[in-house]
């Protein structure tokens, strides 16, 4: 089976990208380098073509009962036109997927998904409606471009009505972006300010180089999926599929801030309650090093003598210039200093910040601090 | 940026440079920076370092990958560009000049028949990435 062509392939293989497998999709993994892309939306402003993740409308009167069993959130809470974090679980408390939901009226949910869980997804969301309201796959009719970097915004008013760049962080409008019907969102996932703009696959291309051309004086960029990577990672921002998956929970992936028990029931509620009871048998945790090596995934971390978790995800960061990485430590594993550094951390994590470990590099265990991500603020 | 002449090629993507003696200077082509992109951490070996002829004797890292560097020759360690290692953006710049690797003294010289010329190794190359298109 060959991978899925987005409506901008031919414009990034015309920009010379090199091109990649992700997801089951051909997408530009670089066009000028990871590292210049990485800091051209760090200082000024970078493009994104996005339109391998998948969308799914869940909409109709019950829309609202079925979005508040299928996610951990309080959906009560996302007003008509926010933007919300959050994930489905299974009923083990093992996650489905990570997503963003957008409220786009009264009875309407756009939930945006990751591209390899899109068909999982919309099959988990149309088992679970069980006819109550309209689950619809809308992923070929959108193509997602973002626009990232501290001069996203200006860049961005060029092409819209002056209210449309003015919408505020995780929030929504319908508007015309260039003369084209879009949904625009002030969302992102690399940790800068930005827009994400929903437009119609078929005009994704007249969009993409209206960017580049309101773009130019802020010089903008291009960007692919390697710096969207590093940019990711330096955000703190979790990967499905490295830094969570079936096999962890939103507990032990330190989402616990997007779980509502309160909000009612919802597909893994059960599970989630009685580990917050028991405890979590492994924590995320944020990992600098503190020589010089590059944490990469699959790498074990170490305590003491101890091996006491794994690295998911791992990176050199382009801003810091050290090694970073996200990971799973088991606090059973702890050395007993560990341990009794515990007892203070209300959240119940062993490992607190400031916690001395190692990452086994090429057989060498190269010393490393834990520390509270996003691992780079911008200022 | 063609392959320079005066070099030998492995089909590891290193060249050797034999200059006097049995003195070889290694380092990594221009094919095998472009593959890895933004390199940003470089580990070889101590000066006295025995090394074999195709094995790995360092490592590359780029943004995205890890990869060896293997020994085009066998031979002790010399010389080690030490520089390199705060500056490893160099190899991306300058592969075949301020980017070379170490310098070694050869077990024997005869390993170099081995290698590649320069246009053999341009071949290699546009062969390799025929077939990884496919």
């Amino acid at each position: 089976m060959t991978a899925n062509r987005t409506p901008l392939y031919k414009v990034h293989r015309a920009l010379g990208a090199r091109m990649i497998e992700f997801g089951g999709w051909q997408m530009p993994v670089q066009y000028s380098g990871i590292l210049a892309e990485h800091r051209a939306v760090r200082t000024q402003v970078g493009l994104f073509d996005l339109s391998h993740m998948g969308e799914i409308e869940i909409a109709g009167p019950r829309a609202y009962e079925v979005c508040q069993e299928l996610f951990v959130t309080d959906i009560a809470r996302i007003q008509v036109m926010q933007a919300q974090y959050s994930v489905m679980c299974f009923a083990d408390g093992g996650i489905v997927d990570d997503v963003i939901i957008y409220r786009l009226a009264e009875e309407r949910y756009l939930v945006c998904v990751n591209a390899a869980n899109r068909t999982t997804d919309y099959e988990w969301m149309a088992q679970h409606n069980r006819d109550r309201a309209e689950v619809i796959d809308r992923s070929d009719e959108y193509a997602l471009l973002a626009l990232q970097g501290p001069q996203a915004r200006t860049v961005l008013s060029h092409l819209t009505p002056p209210n449309l760049s003015a919408i505020r962080r995780y929030w929504a409008a319908q508007g015309e972006v260039a003369g084209v019907p879009t949904l625009l969102a002030r969302t992102g996932y690399t940790g800068e300010d930005g827009f994400e703009l929903f437009v119609p696959a078929e005009r994704a291309e007249h969009i993409w180089q209206a960017c580049g051309e309101a773009g130019r004086a802020a010089n903008l960029v291009p960007v692919g999926l390697g710096a969207r990577d590093t940019l990711r990672l330096e955000a703190g921002y979790l990967l499905y599929g490295n830094d969570i998956d079936a096999r962890t929970t939103p507990l032990e992936a330190g989402l616990r801030r997007l779980v509502y028990f309160e909000a009612g029931p919802f597909v893994g509620s059960e599970a989630l309650r009685k580990q917050q009871a028991d405890g979590i048998e492994k924590q995320l945790v944020g990992i600098k090093m503190e020589a010089a090596g590059i944490p990469r995934q699959g790498y074990t971390i170490w305590s003491g003598e101890q091996q006491v978790g794994v690295v998911t995800s791992g990176t050199q960061s382009p801003m810091l210039g050290v090694g970073i990485a996200l990971g799973y430590v088991s606090p059973s594993c702890a050395d007993e200093k560990s341990k009794r550094a515990l007892q203070t951390d209300k959240a119940g994590h062993v490992y607190s910040s400031g916690t001395p470990l190692a990452v086994a590099i090429r057989n060498r265990r190269i010393p490393a601090t834990v520390v509270k991500p996003p691992f780079y603020r911008r200022s | 940026m063609e392959a320079p002449k005066e070099l030998r090629y492995s089909q590891e993507h290193e060249w050797v440079l034999v200059e006097e003696d049995n003195l070889a200077t290694i380092g990594i082509t221009d094919h095998a920076q472009d593959q890895l992109g933004d390199v940003v951490f470089v580990e070889l070996p101590e000066p006295d370092t025995q090394l074999t002829q195709d094995e790995p004797f360092g490592v590359v890292e780029s943004v995205k990958a890890v990869s060896d560097i293997y020994a085009p020759v066998s031979g002790t360690v010399k010389e080690v560009n030490t520089e390199l290692l705060n500056t490893p953006e160099t190899l991306n710049e300058d592969p075949y000049g301020d980017a070379w690797l170490v310098q070694v003294e050869m077990n024997d010289p005869e390993e170099l028949d081995a290698l590649m010329t320069a246009e053999e190794y341009e071949r290699f190359v546009e062969e390799e990435q025929e077939s990884a298109d496919e």
